[in-house]
């Protein structure tokens, strides 16, 4: 069977449960961590692979507790034509995936950072940032 | 730079040209002069970023002597931009009352069938703000971008018909190469310096300077700094009516001041902290601009509008001059302002200064706290403009003009009038 893709998004309210331990042990779900962004007291996102019979009821699980789930057929691509590198989208970033680099002021994104919370697609004021399905 | 140097800059800065370093009045070379220089390929030309460092290896007086135009740059959303569109008759005439360019509302009330496109004016059946924060996707800045990008683009119009004009209506396809005038006219461009936006409230917020993050989550900044314009010529001792500049990619003149252009220079207690509030209004032909440096912009829950590619050359005439256009990162400041309360209710102030500098080290502190900065205006891309600039005049592809008439300066005293109502 083939492991399923998932972003989870979850709010600063959640980040203490165990969420993963539960999804092991009452789902019997096999969690590959593929990108992980949490802290204390704040929001988080987290990327996982998930092989096993009860996927559909761990993610009925985790949105019971209040955690966005989506599946990552999604990666977040950046068109180089379009991006001004104005540097807007860098201090809104969670996971420092678009970064600029100093002093030239130059904008880098770096995918595998990346964990598809699209806020920068909504900000890039020349909408330069694009879902890839 | 010498200390000495440096306090004259600021001196010079608050009340306009004082012989404080000797010599600094004495007329280094004329417009003519440069301009012959640059037809036989002698000019010397150089970015302000490079001049600054060429000041700060060999003093002010030695650089001033060798370089004969700094250039300087900027790219960013500015609003009160839109052009002026001149579409031809069509058989039978038509004297366009209303007028859409892909939908977007098109001022016709100009005459029979010219319009003018403005780049804040949003499609009718635009969602707005109605499901908060509203996405603004396309706007009249994004028709003015699929316009200078030869994009076939949807004219619509609509009238009353009379004897002369019979005609009630037109829906066809116009490209920028088919119309008479495609001519952009914006009549605020180039703001010498900008705020510097937080958010102190609890919740986020939408503004025209990005999204702001609650208890001081961040800070938008948007001018180039070192680079910009008008932070290099804070008297309006050279940029004027008629001085040609890069505008869009293309050549384009500084047509006018900008609307609310209030320059003066920034005194808080007695420090000065850099020019803000000139502007500029710039006209250019459309047709010979790109659309790498025109693009349609969105700012969510905001609105639509134009980023705009300006590129102006400042002749160094004189070393008072070069002194201005030598001011670094940390010899201006920016004003923070918070976009919650105190910018929408218009109250006076601001929480602080911050030098450009600080922001573009990604890190301000503001009350205490320490933010990341982030700015809406490139800095590479400004860069690449007073590159480009430098290229065409180093080329003598680009000769200066002398302004027939000098902008309003900080000594006229302009300042903003209050709205009743
Ligand atoms: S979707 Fe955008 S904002 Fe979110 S992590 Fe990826 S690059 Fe950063
Ligand atoms: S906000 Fe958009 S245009 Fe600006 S640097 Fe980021 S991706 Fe590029």
């Amino acid at each position: 069977m083939s492991p399923k893709k998932i972003v989870l998004r979850f709010g600063p309210d959640i980040s203490e449960e165990p969420i993963i331990y539960r999804l092991v042990k009452d789902y019997d779900l096999l969690i590959n961590i593929v990108k992980a962004n949490v802290n204390p007291q704040k929001e988080g996102t987290m990327v996982l692979d998930l092989t096993g019979d009860q996927i559909e009821g761990g993610m009925n699980y985790l949105r019971e507790k209040g955690v966005q789930v989506q599946a990552l057929s999604q990666e977040i691509v950046r068109n180089e034509d379009r991006c001004t590198m104005c540097g807007v989208c860098t201090a809104i970033c969670p996971t420092g995936a678009l970064f600029m680099e100093r002093p030239a002021m130059e904008v880098y994104f770096d995918g595998d950072k990346c964990v598809v919370c699209q806020l920068c697609l909504k900000i890039c004021p020349v909408r330069a940032m694009e879902v890839r399905l | 730079m010498p200390l000495l140097e440096r306090r004259g800059i600021c001196v010079n800065l608050r009340t306009g040209f004082r012989a404080l370093v000797e010599g600094t009045g004495i007329m280094l070379r004329s417009y003519s002069e440069i301009n012959q220089k640059i037809k036989s390929g002698k000019a010397v030309v150089m970015s302000a970023d490079e001049f600054i460092s060429l000041v700060e290896e060999n003093g002010l007086s030695a650089a001033a002597k060798k370089v004969d135009v700094v250039t300087t740059g900027t790219f960013a959303p500015m609003c009160s931009s839109g052009a002026f569109l001149s579409f031809g008759h069509s058989a039978p005439r038509m004297r366009m009352q209303k007028a859409w360019l892909n939908g977007v509302s098109a001022y016709a009330g100009i005459a029979a069938v010219d319009a003018y496109i403005g780049a804040t004016e949003l499609p009718e059946d635009d969602p707005l703000n109605s499901n908060y924060p509203g996405e603004f996707r396309y706007g009249g800045g994004h028709v003015i971008e699929d316009l200078v990008a030869r994009k076939t683009v949807s004219l619509k119009a609509t009238s009353y018909g009379t004897d002369c004009y019979p005609r009630k209506s037109i829906e066809t396809v116009i490209t920028i190469d088919q119309i008479n005038e495609a001519t952009l006219f914006n009549p605020r461009n180039a703001y010498q310096n900008y705020n510097c936006a937080v958010n102190l409230s609890d919740r986020t917020i939408y503004t025209y300077m990005g999204m702001l993050k609650p208890r001081l989550g961040n800070a938008h900044y948007s001018t180039s700094g070192q680079l910009s314009p008008l932070l290099k010529d804070p008297h309006f001792k050279t940029i004027g009516i008629g001085t040609r500049i890069f505008l869009g990619g293309g050549t384009g003149y500084v047509a006018w001041h900008g609307t609310q252009h209030f320059p003066s220079i920034q005194e808080p207690e007695g420090k000065c902290l850099g020019p803000a509030g000139g502007t500029l209004a710039v006209i250019g032909d459309l047709k010979q601009m790109s659309p790498r440096w025109l693009k349609g912009v969105s700012f969510t829950g905001y609105g639509a509008s134009l980023a705009v590619g300006i590129g102006i050359p400042i002749p160094l005439l004189s070393e008072e001059i070069a002194h201005y256009a030598a001011a670094t990162d940390r010899d201006l400041y920016a004003p923070v302002v918070d976009y919650s309360d105190a910018y929408p209710g218009r109250k006076p102030g601001c929480l602080t200064h911050v030098s450009y500098a600080d922001l573009k080290s990604g890190k301000i502190t503001v009350q205490g706290k320490e933010i990341p900065t982030a700015p809406l205006s490139g800095y590479p891309k400004a860069r690449e403009i007073a590159l480009i600039l430098k290229e065409r005049i180093s080329n003598g592809d680009f000769l200066l003009t002398e302004p027939v008439q000098l902008l309003p300066s900080p000594a006229d005293g302009r300042a903003g009038n209050v709205l009743n109502g």
